[in-house]
């Protein structure tokens, strides 16, 4: 095959280049990474208007060619035909926010000097409209000197426009590219930039800004932090309310499956190994998918409407407390999600000992993977009633859960701030980009890119560590007769017991043991592992089999055991794959081997803690 | 007056930065942002709950955050003559 000719969608932050890029190449997208640093590379095929097809791929957005993060590097490099695993594209797509051409312009005027062939797409000219600002885009083409076209991408306007356009300029001789972008004095620049902006505009009239009008609630000291506490508060309510019914319908596909497995096969290994290692273990991960999408949902949503900006606005005052920025809220925000892509935000960080701490805590942002944990034990402990009307108490016990992880972050942040990052606090500065109503497809894309690879870890590294734990689980069997159990006479079962002596004392039990080995694969994993270890001491007790996980650890662990477990994982030392990005980051391995240990000494503390108050009251 | 002392949501236009307060990094942000002598800067909202937070306004078409320190080292001009 031949190579595809390689078009670069380049343009400051919140130009609306995602959403050009999405509505451009649809579904067909390829998410990778730039060999040797960690940001993410977004390439995807796009039909021009004949049919040929082209590589599009959407580079970090920067608002200048003098880079300033890892990110920005990455966007300079590449129009350069500098970045390493990465040809230099044969055409740039320049967008620009039309409401904002003064400082866009500028940017759009370094890339041009470039002398690739570009196109510049005049992008969110609706917003421009609805702020009374009329543009021609004729007069911009004139003084750039490359082709200029109207679009609005969430509505899919002046897209077919852009793609014939493209097909023509990809024909045509291309022009003698530079390496080197030419010296020009920044002012000198701007002031060019002002000036065709200045020409391209038609009528300008000012008009009641929607943006201003939002703001003045969202970004209010008082009812603006109440919306955001509110907002979150929905958020982690709706991951309870929302997820019953296709949880009960994937737990419903699962069970339906095991039932069929024990009934066709012969009682022996292969039945016990797809039963109680494969069904069972990787089914009671699966099961939380519809919890893991809202919880993306809300902070996809948040992303893509431009609040998220506004709620690091907000959190700037007591950030500053503990000696971060703002700006860490968002990689933080984006940590409940998981901490691999947050400890990878935090990029946008510039001061080295700000970005250090945010890296630091992030794992303490209870991410996704924890959520299975936290709700088959809230589900087997905490009732199921309503503290005030429509507050559930097993919600309001989740919240109080990720409270408790944020509370944690910010008191650690204040001792590193002191201490291990000791230094002057850097600073805050932003932009604040338009509200915008997302495009439900840009969502939805969102959510399925985040099902996926969900889906690909339930079937990799969580299947793998199943699959291996039942194998030492299973063996070697006790001799006939004996009054050892199985998982007691297991390999896995006397490592168990070894670490045991260490947790006994925070009330942890062997089982819990068990589990906490594997789950360093995947938080996850903990309870795929709790699910194989109880399937497996059932044995063929159909009786026992048939009953829920949940049913089964409220058998067996008393109400204290259960709390610590749930406090040991707000703190819980971090999985491999996050410590692989901590270092990546970080450039050694002397950051996250201090993230390692410091988190494990919190973890046992509040296990501890809570496993001896809840003694001492008596609760059982 | 300087940035912090501007009352909410008065047009103005900036005199004179003190670019000794910024690091280089910070400055050149600044810059790109469009924050510059002579751009014009409207102050839309005080952020924190005694008004120790940071500052959003505009510059030309574009609303930016930054701290008070920061916004301290901008000196605007009111009024009907402050165009340049």
């Amino acid at each position: 095959m031949s190579v595809l000719p390689l078009v670069a969608l380049v343009g400051n932050p919140n130009a609306g280049k995602s959403a050009l890029f999405n509505a451009l190449t649809g579904a067909r997208q390829k998410l990778g990474n730039y060999p040797g640093v960690t940001v993410e590379r977004k390439a995807g095929r796009l039909a021009l208007a004949d049919g040929r097809p082209v590589e599009l791929v959407d580079l970090p957005g920067t608002y200048s060619l003098n880079a300033a993060s890892p990110d920005e590097q990455v966007t300079r490099d590449v129009v350069m035909g500098r970045q390493a695993g990465e040809r230099r594209p044969d055409a740039l797509v320049i967008v620009v926010d039309a409401s904002n051409l003064d400082n866009h312009l500028r940017f759009a005027l370094e890339l041009i000097a470039l002398g690739l062939p570009t196109i510049v797409a005049l992008n969110m000219v609706d917003l421009a409209t609805r702020d009374g600002l009329e543009l021609d885009a004729a007069v911009l083409a004139r003084e750039l000197g490359v082709p200029v076209i109207a679009t609005v991408a969430v509505r899919k306007r002046g897209l077919d426009h852009l793609r014939e356009e493209l097909g023509g300029l990809l024909d045509s001789a291309a022009p003698e590219a530079k390496t080197l972008p030419p010296e020009r004095d920044f002012d000198a620049v701007r002031g060019e930039a002002r000036r065709i902006a200045r020409a391209a505009v038609v009528r300008e009239t000012p008009s009641r800004r929607l943006t201003a009008a939002v703001d003045r609630v969202a970004l209010h000291p008082v009812f603006g932090l109440l919306l955001l506490l509110g907002l979150l508060f929905v958020m982690f309510q709706a991951v309870y309310a929302w997820s019953e019914a296709p949880i009960a319908m994937i737990e419903g596909l699962a069970e339906a499956a095991a039932t069929a497995a024990r009934d066709a096969l012969p009682d022996g290994m292969l039945r016990s190994f797809l039963v109680d290692g494969v069904i069972n273990g990787v089914g009671s991960v699966v099961v939380f998918l519809p919890q893991i999408l809202i919880l993306f949902f809300f902070i996809l949503m948040l992303e893509a409407t431009g609040y998220m900006v506004r709620a690091a606005f907000l959190m700037d005052g007591i950030m500053a407390k503990v000696g971060l920025s703002g700006r860490a809220f968002i990689p933080l925000l984006s940590s409940f999600a998981c901490a691999i892509p947050g400890i990878m935000a935090t990029r946008t960080i510039a001061d080295p000992k700000d970005r250090l701490t945010t890296i630091l805590i992030a794992p303490l942002m209870t991410c996704s993977a924890r959520l299975p944990v936290y709700a088959v034990i809230i589900g087997a402990f905490i009732p199921a009633r309503d503290v005030l009307p429509g507050v559930g108490l097993q919600g309001f016990v989740l919240f109080c859960l990720y409270v408790a992880g944020i509370i944690g972050a910010m008191l650690v942040a204040l001792i590193l701030r002191m201490t291990v990052t000791k230094g002057a606090s850097g600073g805050f500065l932003m932009e604040m980009p338009k509200y915008q109503w997302p495009r439900p497809q840009d969502i939805l894309l969102g959510l399925w890119q985040r099902a996926v690879i969900f889906l690909k870890r339930a079937g990799t590294i969580i299947f793998t560590s199943t699959v291996i734990l039942w194998v030492l689980l299973s063996y070697p069997k006790p001799p006939e007769g004996s009054a050892v159990s199985q998982v007691d006479y297991s390999i896995a079962g006397r490592i168990a017991g070894g670490l045991n002596v260490i947790l006994e004392p925070i009330g942890f039990n062997r089982d819990i043991s068990l589990a906490l080995i594997p789950a360093m694969a995947a938080r996850e994993v903990a309870v795929s592992a709790l699910a194989t270890v109880y399937s497996i001491d059932a044995g063929d007790d159909e009786a026992l089999l048939e009953r829920s996980l949940g049913d089964r650890l409220k058998d067996q662990w008393p109400l204290p055991t259960a709390l610590a477990f749930l406090a040991w994982f707000i703190f819980a030392p971090q999985c491999i794959s996050t410590i692989a990005v901590t270092r990546r980051e970080t450039n050694g391995w002397k950051w996250p081997m201090f993230m390692l240990g410091y988190l494990f000494v919190l973890a046992y503390v509040a296990a501890g803690l809570t496993f001896w108050t809840a003694t001492a009251l008596g609760l059982s | 007056m300087r940035l912090t002392e501007l009352p909410l949501r008065q047009p103005a236009f900036v005199d004179l930065i003190d670019w000794s307060v910024l690091s280089p990094s910070e400055g050149q942000r600044l810059r790109e942002f469009g924050l510059c002598e002579g751009a014009s800067v409207e102050a839309l909202h005080h952020g924190g709950l005694w008004g120790k937070g940071p500052i959003a306004c505009k510059v030309g078409r574009m609303t930016i955050a930054m701290r008070r320190n920061h916004a301290a080292a901008v000196t605007v001009r009111t009024g009907p003559d402050a165009a340049p």
